[in-house]
């Protein structure tokens, strides 16, 4: 955990932008919003010290709508350039933020990786297994039967799996949260912030436009009747078998996050061009 | 070749030989050893397509000037043995009075080097190591080129000693092979000795990869992630111990949409980055360039340009990624491109272009080329040139706060994460001054104007271009052409024709008018470059209002430029 110690702790309302979010009316994602700046009020930092990164997509929308310092790049590429941004920056707290479109699909690479190296940042998914802002395509957590325009009678492909792809990448934390429940996401993100290394939290949060039946979610969602486990082998078996609808920390792991090796002799930049000289 | 009464003022040499025969090792050996004893030179390499092992040559040529082209023929080679040395022909043309010189134990050097009448003379260079205990021939090899150039064996033993630090009996047994080589490059006649060296001054031995990190780091840079990729990778290998040793980091990505990303994060947060990658992965960070230049983000694109397209020729030269670098970007998004012009100014040009995308917050593209990146070249100590300025940051708490103000240069003071009270998001969308997504064709025409306000808001001064000569015939080139163009025209002075040589260093944003004042009284221009297509002609027709008859010379690589066809080029030209 980076997150600098503040003697004043702010109101999650103090982490809101007053931009209006682009959201549909029972969106999901306004209140992993709010859970966000629940989260960051909780944490006690200041918006200055925390960066919010996404790519594109409906919920990548969500930088803006916070007070921090936010970065909405290119689709796909949330997860590279927070690294990067906290590779250069350590001392910031650094959030990357987006869907499963965005995560899983164009920015599948990158999950990959970013467990793989595990720097100290957390990543919130706000899944909802749908492409929303072009209008209801099939993402790579949608059932493979869902009939869309571009996909008349579904994919045919079996879902994408992110816990699990997580976990066998080497993320080193692993939840899942809901976005009917913000006050125990915002928990979630909490203890996700203050692990080290990278943390990943799944948000299921329905998309009500294009997948209204997803409403349903709310009184799917339970709380994961097991403790949180530091056993890889025992949170695959956890993750492989559950039904998908258990909320809350599934993994937690102790990795030692990515950190950049620094010369034990440090030169000035004059100093560089002695193997040059003749 | 140069010849004067004293001596050669240039000399080219080739060592060759199949993978494990230390080649390289005795070319890098060879180029010091000339370091040493006041020449300049030069050393590119070439090797087969196996990954380990595999036929290597090392070619380089030695001179009392500096020089920044290959010459036009070779006056020795060199072999180990001849595997399948004949792969090189066309990269080892010999001159007619050349000297080829292979182990008769290995077989009969291939037809094609003794094509141009050069002289075979065989020597036993693996049985001669063999009297050694401990000895190689490759350092045979070593005393025989040195012996044939005329390099003093205090030299060439000062180059060994340095490299083989261990000392010992295999620094003694290398020292005796290099002094059997000696003695036998005596026996073969007057080889081809080089004119005494010219008076000793501040030298450097560097690659330009090497250069170009450097003057990324004496530029600020202090981030870097990157994805390896040939010709480019040395650059990088370069900078991440050097990056650590000033405090800076280096991440290995994943893929180039990786780095190009990381990058854009990294300079997000204040601190400049830079990528360095080759065509095919310039082509994946096209993409992310654009938010560089939506978001005002500063950032630095080394492309180590490679014979292109697609995969190309990796290991080999080519000036064609110039119309993906200036033009390549989806919408107007207005971009640095800058060109090094020797090895020693991928310095200076990575070193500007860092401090103009700082200054202008904006991506700049460095267009270098496998044949500066890789070459390794004695060159006079590249000048300290301190470029005054850098990213203009938003102070904290600053009131009514917009990230991107319409002011008049257009650059627009930045906020750094961690600064308080002035906290913005950067977007690719299109926005409005204070960065809030807009749709409004209003904002739209503002920022596009204010973007390329920017660029056009300052004097890019005297480093735009390089400007030699007089006269009404110009020679207009760019990269690493230019060192055979000046070389050309050296020896087209000697015809009686004479003219302007213009390198282009900043190609975007373009210079009409600093143009239009070098090219004043000139008639006529001829347009060199290494491309297929005429990129370079291209560019210059749509971004310059030239009055001149332009003429063209091009063509595309793998096999670098040499003088001689530029210089028969100006003499036909010139004439006609």
């Amino acid at each position: 955990m980076n997150a600098p110690a503040q003697a004043a702790q702010l109101t999650p309302q103090k982490f809101k932008s007053d931009v209006k979010p682009v959201w549909c009316p029972g969106c999901g994602d306004y209140t992993v919003l709010s859970s966000i700046t629940k989260a960051l009020a909780a944490l006690a930092v200041r918006p200055e010290n925390v960066a919010v990164v996404s790519g594109i997509g409906c919920s990548s929308r969500i930088p803006a709508y916070t007070t921090c310092y936010g970065f909405h790049g290119v689709h796909g590429r949330a997860l590279a350039a927070a690294t990067g941004l906290k590779v250069a920056r350590p001392d910031l707290t650094v959030i990357a933020a987006g869907g499963d479109g965005d995560g899983y699909s164009i920015g599948g690479n990158h999950f990959l990786h970013a467990c793989r190296r595990n720097v100290d940042l957390t990543y919130i998914v706000m899944d909802n297994r749908v492409y929303g802002m072009t209008k209801g395509q099939p993402s790579p957590t949608t059932e493979p039967d869902w009939d869309s325009k571009l996909s008349p009678q579904g994919t045919g492909l079996r879902e994408f799996h992110p816990l699990v792809i997580a976990l066998a990448s080497g993320a080193n934390f692993i939840a899942r949260a809901t976005s009917s429940d913000p006050n125990g996401t915002a928990e979630l993100i909490v203890q996700a912030v203050r692990h080290p290394g990278f943390s990943f939290i799944e948000v299921l949060s329905p998309c009500v436009t294009f997948r209204p039946e997803q409403r349903t979610w709310k009184d799917r969602v339970h709380p994961a009747p097991v403790a949180p486990t530091d056993d890889p082998g025992r949170a695959a078996r956890r993750l492989m078998t559950d039904d998908g609808f258990n909320i809350g920390v599934l993994y937690a792991g102790h990795r030692k996050p990515y950190r950049t090796e620094q010369s034990a002799t440090p030169s000035s930049v004059a100093e560089l061009e002695a193997e040059f000289i003749l | 070749m140069t010849q004067t009464g004293k001596g050669m003022t240039s000399v080219s040499v080739a060592l060759a030989g199949s993978g494990g025969a230390g080649v390289m090792t005795a070319g890098n050996m060879l180029l010091e050893a000339a370091a040493q004893a006041g020449y300049y030179g030069l050393m590119t390499r070439s090797s087969g397509p196996q990954i380990r092992g595999g036929e290597a040559a090392a070619m380089l040529r030695i001179c009392t000037a500096p020089c920044d082209s290959v010459d036009d023929r070779y006056q020795v080679l060199a072999a180990v043995d001849w595997g399948n040395v004949a792969r090189f022909a066309a990269e080892l043309p010999l001159a007619e009075a050349g000297l080829v010189v292979g182990d008769p134990a290995q077989g009969e050097p291939p037809e094609v080097f003794l094509k141009s009448g050069a002289r075979y003379a065989p020597v036993t260079l693996k049985a001669m190591a063999k009297k050694i205990p401990g000895g190689w021939p490759n350092m045979v090899a070593l005393g025989l080129l040195g012996g044939l150039i005329g390099l003093p064996r205090a030299a060439l033993c000062a180059a060994v000693e340095k490299s083989m630090k261990k000392g010992g009996d295999a620094l003694a047994a290398s020292l005796a092979a290099v002094q059997a080589g000696i003695d036998e490059a005596a026996k073969l006649g007057a080889g081809f000795p080089l004119a005494p060296a010219p008076a000793g001054s501040s030298r450097w031995l560097v690659t330009g990869n090497q250069a170009a990190g450097y003057g990324a780091i004496r530029g600020g840079v202090r981030f870097v992630a990157a994805y390896p990729i040939t010709p480019a990778t040395e650059l990088l290998e370069w900078m991440s111990p050097a990056l650590a040793r000033v405090g800076g980091t280096l991440v290995q990505a994943e893929d180039e949409l990786a780095s190009i990303n990381m990058i854009l994060g990294g300079s997000y947060g204040g601190v400049p980055s830079l990528t360095a990658t080759s065509g095919p992965g310039l082509s994946l960070m096209i993409e992310a360039l654009g938010l560089g230049v939506a978001a005002e983000i500063p950032v630095v694109v080394v492309d180590v340009m490679r014979t292109g397209p697609s995969t190309g020729i990796a290991t080999k030269t080519e000036q064609a990624d110039l119309n993906i670098a200036m033009y390549g970007l989806h919408g107007d998004a207005p971009h640095l491109v800058l060109a090094p012009n020797s090895v020693a100014d991928c310095l200076l040009t990575t070193q500007w272009a860092t401090h103009l995308a700082e200054s202008l917050q904006v991506p700049a593209i460095v267009l270098s080329d496998q044949f500066f990146g890789q070459a390794r070249a004695v060159v006079e100590r590249p000048a300290e040139v301190s470029f005054a300025g850098a990213r203009e940051r938003a102070a904290p708490n600053t009131v009514d706060y917009k990230r991107y103000a319409l002011t008049p240069s257009g650059v627009s003071p930045m906020a750094i994460p961690g600064t308080p009270g002035i906290t913005y998001t950067a977007d690719g969308l299109e926005h409005g001054e204070r960065g809030t997504p807009s749709s409004a064709a209003a904002d739209h025409l503002a920022q596009m104007d204010k973007r390329a306000r920017k660029l056009d808001s300052i004097d890019y001064g005297e480093h735009w271009a390089e400007i030699e000569g007089e006269g009404e015939l110009a020679v207009i080139t760019w990269g690493s052409c230019t060192g055979a163009v000046r070389e050309a025209f050296a020896r087209a002075k000697g015809d009686g024709v004479s003219g302007r040589l213009l390198s282009l260093r900043l190609m975007s944003p373009a210079q009409p008018e600093k143009l239009r004042r070098a090219l004043k009284g000139v008639k006529r221009a001829l347009v060199v470059e290494q491309s297929f297509g005429g990129q370079f002609l291209r560019y210059l027709r749509a971004e310059y209002d030239l009055t001149c008859e332009l003429t063209s010379f091009r063509r595309p690589g793998p096999l670098p430029v040499r003088p001689d066809e530029i210089h028969r080029k100006i003499l036909e030209w010139s004439r006609a």
